[in-house]
């Protein structure tokens, strides 16, 4: 059986060969970038898997990632500055037993932001990420009522100082974008980046469609699941010990 | 069929002139409240990331609300072949276009980039609700303009009962349109339920006839023109009726809403332990929204006051409950991890703060004045007001005194 | 009242008449003044003065809607090639006060609505706090 190799799988052969000549490193298999010109496809299913046993409750690591790579910057009013990620401490008041995690958007397969949206901003990119088109936001945030998980923030004031990667402004409703401009260019989220070098390694990001993928292997094999998985709306963040 | 006189408010007079001075300052501070907010952004306000929508949208929401309730006497009058409500009619078609004006004017005014309401045009979303209101909403203008011309122009007889119930479904589509707005929101235990629909009509019927009595006695006695203490007590029954059947929706989504255990929290948050909240649920909505105007139309022989301060706390009662509704429903945390104690950088696990600000308050009310401005200027510009809604001969001698030429229509 | 109304009319397309000219003669002589960019455009000038809106409302919505990257007509690259850079070797926002974005709109009298989100200074000066 001879298939014609592409140069994706070339690039991927030879990442987890850099992967098998490092030992040390977590195993991650970035995707190589996406040729120039072509569009995010539904072949694709890009999500995160986060063990929340390697989640260390003081650690901010992914936050503090997020809010650099995104020029996050805030004005110290903890109601109104954005959030794309933060880290939620969950303890059972039955037992006691707490635990740590990472919430951000879940990039949904059936986003409610997406339906309830009138304009079309919301929107599901081919590959499943969930952005707002901002340049068609009208700024009324249904989609921060609909959302069921608080993922989204409202731009309460002018902005200045933004990263060319991140357009952000005031009126508009923002979210995290998983880092499409990282995933698009081959690389992972800064979040995922930053855990496995200051964290434990907890996230690991992939392509749920794909799978030969690290993320596919282990959610195939080992008990995961989705934060209000009871809604139906096929979240492509996993977790596991929530 | 007695015939029926209609006369214009006569404009520019003092009094008028009075009245206008007032609204558009109003107005114009509202105008200056919406810059404000806009050039500071929405950070100036007491809206936050938790509560998104706040004090403009309730405004927004019982004038849009009201505005399909006030349409009712219309209805009553033409689909339902009700004649003591005929006169009435045209007015109740303007005040209906004048307060869906009015409240869609604070909740365009409170959107994060208004600049680009064409977009909410140009852009549509077929899935979304709100985007299934902007045409619902243009659209009611547009049937119940058309109503209102058929009405007024004898030429457009053929048209009237056509228009009528045309617009009379338009406002039931358009109110469920508006409930519906909560009731698809599936994350949030204080929505998410079927009966928003229907509680919403309700709620229109009461706050929209609420407004409409309000307008008919204030005009009626500053135009000095006679109503027939009959047709007030008759509205005010009516009144009640329809302040019951909000009563029993709220009922059912309550006690519906308790019988599931996972909304037990949200419930006990919004009934016992809500604080401002709980209070202007049961002091607010319940007793003096509902119970006292219950009491007050039903006794017999109600005088025109006790009507008037009906209709004020049915008014205030709707204010509170939309209240209750939106912020409250806000305030209370979504659940993430059902079960658990949760805790972050987010107020995730708080019951969010919420004050309104002067600002958010003043942009409400100015919904209002400009309801009312373009209510005022409608029937000065229109027959749209009778002469007279007295009985018998009282209401001819007030024609000939206001035309000051007797009724000798062919 | 006609006639008051048609003498108005002529008056008013007279003024105009007469003003055209001159506006037209300043035009030519004064013109915005900007920094000239390094290397050259992705399009030649004249049709990017014409079209440069156009071209730019279009691929925003290949690259954010689809997710190509890499088009022709990026804001990115068109911030990254005409910001200039000021004495003190930080960059100058392309759309502060005789810039190459802003003399232009200024003297067009035209609104930019890029820059109230995008960067206005390259990718590689990071913006100290």
């Amino acid at each position: 059986m001879s298939q014609p190799t592409s140069r994706r799988d070339l690039l991927k052969a030879a990442a987890i060969g850099a992967v098998a000549i490092a030992p040390g490193l977590t195993l991650i298999a970035p995707a190589a970038a996406r040729p120039l010109g072509t569009g995010a496809s539904a072949a694709n299913r890009w999500g995160l898997l986060i063990d929340t046993s390697k989640c260390d409750a003081g650690c901010t690591a992914c936050v503090d990632a997020c809010k650099t790579e995104m020029g996050l910057t805030g004005h110290d009013r903890p109601l109104t500055d954005s959030q794309y990620i933060r880290k939620v401490d969950v303890t059972d008041p039955a037992s006691g037993h707490r635990h740590s995690l990472p919430v951000m958007c879940q990039h949904c397969a059936k986003p409610p932001c997406v339906d309830v949206c009138p304009t079309g901003a919301s929107m599901k990119r081919a590959d499943g990420i969930v952005l707002v088109d901002r340049h068609i936001c009208i700024g009324c945030r249904y989609c921060m009522m609909a959302c069921p998980y608080k993922a989204r923030s409202f731009i309460h004031e002018d902005q200045s100082g933004q990263k060319p990667d991140n357009p952000r402004g005031k009126g508009c409703v923002e979210s995290c974008t998983l880092c499409a401009h990282r995933i698009d260019a081959g690389g992972q989220p800064a979040c995922v980046e930053s855990c496995a070098k200051d964290g434990r390694a907890a996230m690991l990001f992939g392509d749920l469609n794909d799978p030969n993928s690290e993320i596919s292997r282990r959610v195939s094999t080992e008990a995961t699941s989705r934060i209000r998985a009871d809604l139906g709306v096929e979240p492509a963040i996993r977790y596991q010990g929530i | 069929m007695k015939r029926v006189q209609y006369l214009a408010i006569p404009a520019w007079t003092p009094g008028w002139m009075m009245v206008m001075a007032a609204l558009a300052v109003i107005i114009a501070i509202a105008g200056g409240a919406v810059l404000y907010m806009e050039h500071q952004g929405h950070w100036v306000t007491g809206m936050t990331n938790q509560v998104v929508w706040g004090m403009p949208h309730v405004f927004a929401i019982f004038l849009i609300v009201a505005a399909s309730g006030a349409l009712n006497v219309a209805s009553i009058g033409s689909v339902f072949g009700r004649e003591p409500y005929q006169p009435l009619g045209r007015l109740s078609a303007l005040m209906a276009m004048a307060l869906l004006a009015g409240g869609l004017g604070v909740l365009v005014l409170d959107l994060g980039r208004p600049d680009r309401l064409v977009v909410a045009i140009t852009h549509f979303n077929v899935k979304s609700i709100f985007a299934w209101n902007v045409i619902l909403y243009s659209g009611f203008f547009a049937v119940v303009g058309f109503y209102l011309w058929a009405m007024i122009d004898w030429r457009m007889k053929r048209a009237y009962k056509p228009a009528a119930i045309t617009a009379f479904l338009w406002r039931l589509i358009l109110t469920t349109g508006t409930g519906s707005i909560f009731g698809f929101l599936l994350a949030r235990d204080a929505y998410n339920a079927a009966v928003m629909a229907p509680l919403f009509i309700a709620m229109s019927f009461a706050f929209g006839l609420a407004l409409f009595i309000l307008f008919i006695l204030g005009a009626t006695t500053a135009l000095n023109r006679p109503l027939s203490m009959e047709l007030v007590r008759r509205k005010g029954r009516l009144l009640g009726l329809f302040v019951a059947a909000n009563l029993y929706f709220v009922a059912i989504q309550h006690v519906t809403a308790l019988y599931m255990a996972d909304r037990v929290a949200v419930e006990t948050f919004l009934l016992l332990q809500g604080g401002l909240y709980t209070a202007l649920f049961w002091g607010g909505q319940v007793l003096l929204g509902a119970l006292v105007p219950l009491i007050l139309v039903f006794r017999p022989n109600a005088s025109r006051c006790r009507v008037r301060a009906a209709s004020v706390l049915v008014v205030l009662g709707g204010i509170a409950q939309i209240y209750v509704i939106l912020i409250g429903g806000q305030a209370f945390p979504l659940t993430l991890f059902p079960g658990m104690e949760v805790s972050s950088s987010f107020q995730d696990g708080l019951v969010a703060a919420y004050a309104p600000t002067a600002a958010e308050i003043l942009l409400g009310l100015g919904g209002f004045a400009l309801a009312l401005l373009i209510a005022v200027i409608g029937a000065s510009a229109l027959r749209i007001l009778p002469a007279s809604l007295g009985d018998g001969d009282e209401a001819t001698a007030e024609i000939i005194l206001a035309e000051g030429d007797p009724v000798a229509a062919p | 009242m006609n006639m008051l109304r048609a003498v108005m009319l002529a008056l008013l397309l007279g003024l105009a008449f007469v003003a055209s000219p001159v506006a037209t003669a300043q035009a030519g002589e004064a013109g915005p003044s900007f920094p000239k960019a390094q290397g050259s455009c992705v399009d030649d000038p004249a049709t990017m003065r014409r079209h440069h809106f156009d071209f730019l409302t279009h691929q925003r919505d290949d690259t954010l809607r689809a997710g190509i990257r890499g088009a022709k007509y990026s804001l990115k690259e068109c911030v990254t090639c005409h910001a200039s850079t000021a004495a003190n070797g930080k960059p100058v926002p392309v759309n502060a006060p005789g810039q190459f974005c802003q003399s232009c709109h200024a003297y067009a009298a035209v609104t930019i609505d890029c820059f109230s989100c995008h960067a206005t200074t390259p990718q590689t000066a990071e913006a100290k706090p």
